[in-house]
């Protein structure tokens, strides 16, 4: 029971409202290179750079993969908003099934944040990357899976949530260690044991790793990938299937 | 045939029960009302109408299908209004309409049509692409029930439609809700809490802590009032109403601190009363019959009279255990 009419209608109401909300674009564009530049930019000057690679370098796939985590998240849990203003129930009491609510939602967050990551991957010139056009295009299409697998995820988490006040719950206990133990800011390599285990557990380690294989192929030694990329991509694109099925079966319990 | 359908409708949230073995039949093209107080059963019953609660027991049904295993069918023959607004307040009122189409996949050759048709009709056509945001209580209102007639349903659901407007603006509302059964040939099913908006409703059924508890037209159910009332104050109420059952046999009550007389012919009882105990009162009114009245009659309260009333109560616990128990 896919409905595409439903699939269409809920990701054109999602894009236009993010066109249409310049503060929320700008922001989450600020964000990035905020971390880039003064994060990257002070604590490459106190990281030994790898074979070829900066540490400013080596945290870009980190930060396109925090772009992808912060507005597929933010795009899921909008649903709480909806919840709290009515909108849902609109959307609920229409003849589509639950499923394609879901997909819709997924998908919208996968439009917004590849859109997103699309605008970011654009500064890599300004960091001394250089990308030739099928990496660029594998950097797409993996924001892609990546984007559709975590706003599944945010989805998933949207549905255990009443109340907005639940956001910034979700930001702090949540959202904030994926990204930390991601290895986005420091390879999962040299983390301890403990650390290790908890980062392998995290869909957005693998995310951010294929990323790095895709930017970085050549590079060995400390700012190397942690997997092959298939591994990476084998693990997203599953987690993409299960999330979207967990979200749809949160979503369509009825009292 | 009926339009909808209740037969037997029970609901428990843990051990309240919010609907208790409700059953009621709404005729094709009726405006039938549900009246309640505040809590007592009205929401909670259109939820299972509309397909967003299962019933613990007893069945509903909407043009013949069954409200909790034909959801999808059932869906497409109803459009709803909901006590909270429903509408995107980021999207512009065309927007919102256009949503609402594509969700319930009307032609591409009809949307644009539909969705101005609906706009004129509610006069919103000059605000079609401003943001929601920006409208009136009254003009949300219009709004939503345009979008409930976009894909031309065979029922209209109007939770309190008139709640939090003001008097101008929900006067306007009634005129044009009236005119909806014969212009777009749906049945209407609506709730309130205001008594005297059930006048132009076809039937109605009084529903009070969770039971219908009287129903039929307003005619009809006025009659259980039993013509007039007559309002006395007096300086002994106790006394007075004593007097009053001894000498004219009539049943007395009080409330506040006025005794009330229900009277066929309530003109030529007010003399009578006056001449036997005349000295003790203060004022005197009369009212003719009100569907409040009628509430009044069956309950021993006023339907509007809720500042901590035990259906507030139920209410919030309602909210609270869905609020905890939504996971299960």
């Amino acid at each position: 029971m896919i409905e595409t009419n439903a699939i269409y209608v809920i990701v054109a109401r999602e894009f236009k409202k993010f066109i249409r909300e310049k503060s929320r674009l700008i922001s989450t564009l600020a964000r990035p290179l905020l971390w880039l530049f003064l994060i990257g930019g002070g604590m490459s000057r106190l990281v030994p750079a790898g074979e070829n690679v900066s540490y400013i370098q080596f945290i870009f796939p980190g930060i396109l993969g925090m772009t992808i985590l912060f507005s597929s998240i933010f795009s899921s849990i909008s649903i709480i908003w909806d919840k709290e203003f009515g909108f849902m129930k609109e959307i609920l009491v229409a003849p589509v099934s639950r499923f394609s609510v879901v997909l819709g939602k997924a998908t919208s967050g996968m439009v917004l944040s590849t859109f997103q990551a699309v605008i970011v991957l654009c500064l890599f010139p300004f960091i001394g990357l250089r990308l030739d056009p099928l990496q660029i295009i594998g950097v797409i299409l993996v924001s892609a899976v990546l984007s559709f697998a975590l706003a599944a995820f945010g989805i998933l988490l949207a549905s255990f949530y009443e109340s907005y006040e639940s956001f910034s719950v979700i930001m702090n206990f949540i959202v904030m260690p994926m990204f930390f133990l991601s290895g986005a800011m420091y390879p999962v390599k040299l983390l301890p044991e403990v650390l290790k285990i908890v980062s392998k557990l995290n869909p957005l380690t693998y995310g951010v790793d294929a990323l790095k294989n895709i930017v970085f192929p050549y590079e060995t030694g400390r700012m190397s990938a942690d997997f092959s990329l298939f591994t990476d991509l084998s693990v997203i694109l599953t987690l993409s299937v299960v999330f979207v099925f967990m979200a749809g079966k949160a979503f369509e319990r009825k009292q | 045939m009926s339009m909808i359908q209740v037969e037997n409708l029970v609901k428990k949230f843990g051990t309240i029960t919010a609907v208790d073995d409700v059953s009621f039949e709404v005729d094709e093209g009726a405006i039938f009302g549900f009246l309640g107080p505040n809590g007592a059963g009205k929401t909670t019953t259109i939820n299972i109408l509309c397909t967003l609660l299962a019933p613990t027991s007893g069945k509903a049904y909407i043009n013949s299908y069954d409200c909790d295993r034909e959801s999808s069918k059932v869906r497409n023959a109803i459009g709803i209004v909901f006590q909270d607004s429903s509408l995107d307040k980021d999207l512009t009122a065309r927007e919102n309409l256009m949503f609402h189409a594509y969700l319930y996949r009307v032609e591409k050759a009809e949307r644009k049509q539909r969705i101005d048709d609906a706009l004129r009709f509610v006069d919103l056509t000059d605000r079609a692409d401003d943001l929601v945001k920006k409208f009136s209580g009254g003009m949300k209102r219009r709004l939503e029930v345009a979008r409930g007639l976009i894909h031309r349903p065979k029922v209209l659901f109007l939770d309190e439609p008139t709640l939090g407007l003001d008097p101008q603006s929900r006067s306007n509302l009634w005129e044009f809700i009236t005119t909806l059964p014969k212009l777009h040939k749906v049945t209407i099913f609506m709730t309130t809490h205001y008594m005297e908006e059930a006048e132009v409703c076809d039937k109605i059924a009084i529903i009070d802590r969770g039971k219908i508890i009287a129903s039929g037209t307003p005619a009809e159910l006025k009659k259980i009032v039993g013509g007039d009332v007559i309002y006395l104050r007096t300086t002994d109420n106790k006394k007075a109403m004593g007097d009053v059952k001894r000498l004219f046999d009539m049943e007395v009550s009080e409330k506040d601190d006025e005794i009330f007389i229900s009277s066929m012919k309530g003109e030529a009882c007010i003399p009578a009363l006056i001449r036997e105990i005349g000295e003790r009162v203060l004022s005197v009114r009369m009212q003719r019959p009100t569907l409040n009245d009628v509430f009044l009659k069956l309950t021993g309260k006023e339907i509007r009279e809720q500042n901590g009333t035990a259906q507030d109560d139920v209410k919030a616990m309602v909210r609270s255990y869905r609020r905890r128990h939504d996971r299960d």
